[in-house]
């Protein structure tokens, strides 16, 4: 029966249906749904790993004794996972090994859109890229054949409109494949020069392989029609393509790395005008140039700048556009940023420190909103982890002084990621940062996964947590304290007595998401108008449930979740929880 | 059921996601070619969200661009104008009269816009008002606003039955708020 799948679902469907026996993650937008559908599947152990690289090694330690395993990561993730990756591509596989990687053209969800297909070019890793969930199943499938065909990792690569868009999957059972057991081979699996000299050679050869494979498989296919026009394409911009330049023939790339150079000069031969349309870089376009095809068009015509759209590639061909309904006037129409859900645990740590006007070293979560208005109060952000170790370089650059007017804001999870490292480094090397961990009790951004630091495994089952305040004592951080960010007096005072101190210091800001379900404030507040003295002081909070309907302030009942942050902030008793009004 | 583009927008938290499941699910048991495109991370806090659900004989792209909508389904009124031009010339606009003010509203720097209906309906599009809040407060739950929307644009597709819409309705929510939806659909669809 054809199901309607998401990307991210077939991608885990797939990997049942391929007999894999471990998956190791850590979640990441837009690849998170493809491991929390794998907990669906009870034959699968799976895990959220710590970060990507632990998750990659897991995958690699569960391959080499011989089971299937997978790994799947955002862009930003293989990052992380790159040091492991690249020396696998050398040892190679016992089972099959899959990692899958997510993009992100257009920066929906993520600090940079970076092109990941050229992790396949430098690491020497052969790569598919799946164009609609039927093929997200069929095409881990296929990377577990060519993993074990060629004794090779496979990158699988996504991008948001594939992983993120539903489309009809066929479904199959899943075969038995059993593990084959782990047999001692230093000269394969120890990598030290003298292994790996030689292991090189049969990478090198083995690429060589895959570009007849790749020439010679139905991953990549050419649909002939019209021979005036022809397009090579692969993932989402084929489907883009295929509605812009109607009858023209197509070489539709499922293999994007190594390319299949013998179909693509037969292709090339085959039409009058040749276009090559990707989203980013000119990945494939490049490689035809350097096969010696001439007259592509592609980027001259195609942005690399974030996605393209069919409006995008229509307007460069043809410059024309469709028609659309247009109002005879204009509204002015306010943008409509992301915000700080109400109840969010992050907008007493924000209100507070923008109140405190000092500089903020930020890290990748939902906190990351702490940089847009009302509050502006996230001075720098870069990557998972950075937020204590730049806070350690912006000291160490600017002194003492800095470091007194300066903290690093960090969530659990991220902590947990590559928080921990900074840590140590500032302890060891003297440093005096005050760190604040914003510990909300789960991984916000993605959706709620659990981490080390929660008690829970992916599957729900307790498990031993990281205790916070021990581990941080234990890098030699002598002043620990965990604070209530919505106490915002107490907040604000233990902020300020950490910036004095001069030493590391750490501060858990406590309080669970209020998306939870473990979380009921219970009734909403409301604003007693007669006491309200329309200071507007509680608009400061920045809190969507708190509005200005002409000249009153009041509470919205569809948003409200009863938290009562908004109470401390007015001094004349107008903000109370429903049904307690005297 | 006949081919066709319907654009679902709205505000973070208001539930897009579930409304396009549900729909995704009616069009396949009718036996359409079905794509929908979601939004997951960032902007699902409280930002402008936007889901796609393309029904035809044979789809290739998951995303609806400008001027390919037959219909859009507004939650909120100010994000029924902010997507307009993704819809065709004529086509037709569901709007949830529900206001939600976004955060550069919130704190001041500007004015959420007075005349949004009058401007959507400046543009010659079918506009059908709806206050589904009111409404699925009445069903049980503020939290029914996509339902009761879905249920007005299943009252103008004749061609499937009420009975097919209420068992994908089934198949896609949790059993303890079936009853809320389904009466929530109810509502909606005598609206429609």
């Amino acid at each position: 029966m054809k199901k309607l799948m998401l990307g991210n679902e077939a991608i885990a469907r797939g990997a049942w249906e391929a007999g894999v026996n471990v998956v190791s993650s850590y979640p990441g937008t837009p690849s998170t749904e493809i491991t929390e559908n794998i907990a669906n599947y009870n034959e699968i152990y799976c895990e959220w790993a710590t970060n990507e690289k632990v998750a990659l090694e897991v995958a690699i330690g569960a391959a080499f004794a011989g089971g299937r395993s997978m790994s799947c990561m955002k862009h930003v993730g293989l990052n992380v996972a790159a040091d492991p990756l690249f020396t696998l591509s050398y040892t190679g596989i016992n089972g099959g090994l899959v990692v899958v990687v997510a993009d992100d053209p257009g920066m929906h969800s993520s600090q940079n859109e970076q092109d990941s297909r050229f992790y396949a070019l430098s690491a020497l890793i052969p790569m598919l890229e799946p164009a609609d969930s039927k093929e997200c199943l069929e095409y881990i499938k296929k990377g577990y054949e060519i993993s074990e065909q060629f004794d090779t990792p496979v990158l699988v690569r996504l991008t948001t409109r594939i992983a993120h868009a539903r489309s009809l999957v066929e479904t199959g059972e899943r075969v038995v494949i059993p593990v084959k057991g782990f047999k001692k081979d230093a000269s394969k699996f120890v990598m030290m020069p003298a292994m790996a000299k030689k292991r090189h050679v049969i990478v090198d050869s083995r690429m060589k392989k895959l570009v007849d494979y790749s020439s010679t498989s139905d991953l990549n296919r050419i649909e002939w029609a019209n021979r005036k026009v022809g397009v090579i394409t692969s993932g989402i911009s084929y489907q883009y393509s295929k509605e812009v330049f109607g009858d023209a023939s197509f070489l539709k790339l499922g293999m994007v790395h190594p390319l299949p150079e013998s179909l693509i000069k037969e292709f090339a031969a085959g039409v009058d005008e040749l276009y090559v349309v990707e989203e980013l870089e000119p990945f494939i376009e490049n490689q035809l140039s350097k096969m010696g095809i001439q007259n592509v068009k592609g980027k001259e015509l195609f942005t690399n700048l974030g996605e393209l759209s069919t409006t995008i590639i229509r307007e460069a061909v043809y410059g024309s556009k469709k028609e659309s309904a247009k109002a005879e006037f204009d509204i002015g129409m306010p943008p409509r940023p992301p915000v700080m859900c109400p109840g969010c645990p992050h907008r007493g740590v924000f209100y507070t420190l923008s109140g405190l006007k000092v500089n903020v070293s930020g890290d990748i979560g939902c906190y990351t909103l702490g940089a847009l208005a009302p509050y502006n109060a996230v001075d720098a952000c870069v990557c998972m982890g950075a937020s204590i170790s730049m806070a350690h370089g912006m000291e160490k650059a600017a002194g003492r002084a800095m470091a007194k007017n300066t903290v690093a804001v960090i969530g659990d999870s991220t902590f947990m990621h590559s928080g921990i490292t900074g840590l140590i480094d500032v302890v060891y090397n003297k440093g005096t940062s005050t760190v604040i961990i914003l510990d909300n009790s789960i991984t916000g951004m993605t959706g709620h996964q659990q981490n080390p630091t929660t008690g829970l495994t992916i599957r729900g089952e307790k498990t031993t947590n990281v205790d916070l305040v021990k581990l941080c004592e234990a890098v030699g951080v002598k002043r620990v304290r965990v604070e209530d960010p919505f106490d915002m007096k107490g907040f604000r005072k233990a902020v300020k007595e950490e910036l004095e101190a001069d030493e590391p210091s750490v501060i858990i800001a406590q309080r669970p998401c209020a998306l939870l379900k473990s979380v009921n404030y219970g009734a909403q507040v409301i604003i007693e108008n007669d006491k309200c003295r329309k200071c507007g002081n509680c608009m400061r909070l920045g809190c969507p449930a708190i509005n200005k309907v002409g000249e009153d302030y009041v509470i919205d009942k569809s948003q409200c979740c009863g938290c009562e942050l908004c109470t401390s902030m007015c001094s004349f008793g107008a903000i109370v929880k429903e049904g307690t009004s005297k | 059921m006949k081919n066709m583009n319907i654009l679902i927008v709205g505000v973070g938290g208001q539930g897009t996601l579930l409304a396009s499941k549900f729909l995704g699910a009616a069009a396949v048991s009718c036996g359409k070619d079905v794509k929908v495109s979601e939004v997951h991370g960032m902007s699902q806090r409280g930002g402008s969200v936007v889901t796609c659900v393309k029904i035809g004989d044979n789809v290739y792209s998951p995303i609806i661009d400008e001027g390919e909508a037959d219909i859009i389904i507004a939650f909120e009124q100010l994000e029924a104008a902010r997507w307009l031009n993704y819809l065709k010339k004529g086509g037709t606009i569901i709007v949830n009269t529900q206001k939600i003010n976004p955060m550069p509203v919130i704190s001041g720097k500007v004015q959420y816009p007075e005349n949004t209906i009058q401007y959507l309906q400046s543009s010659g599009a079918k506009i059908i008002e709806i206050d589904a809040l009111s409404l699925a407060k009445e069903s049980g739950s503020e939290k029914a606003v996509n339902i009761i929307l879905l249920g007005v644009m299943a009252a103008g597709l004749p061609e499937i039955t009420p009975e097919t819409w209420k068992d994908c309705l089934k198949a896609v929510v949790p059993v303890k708020f079936l009853d809320i939806n389904m009466k929530a659909f109810n509502i909606g669809y005598g609206r429609g």
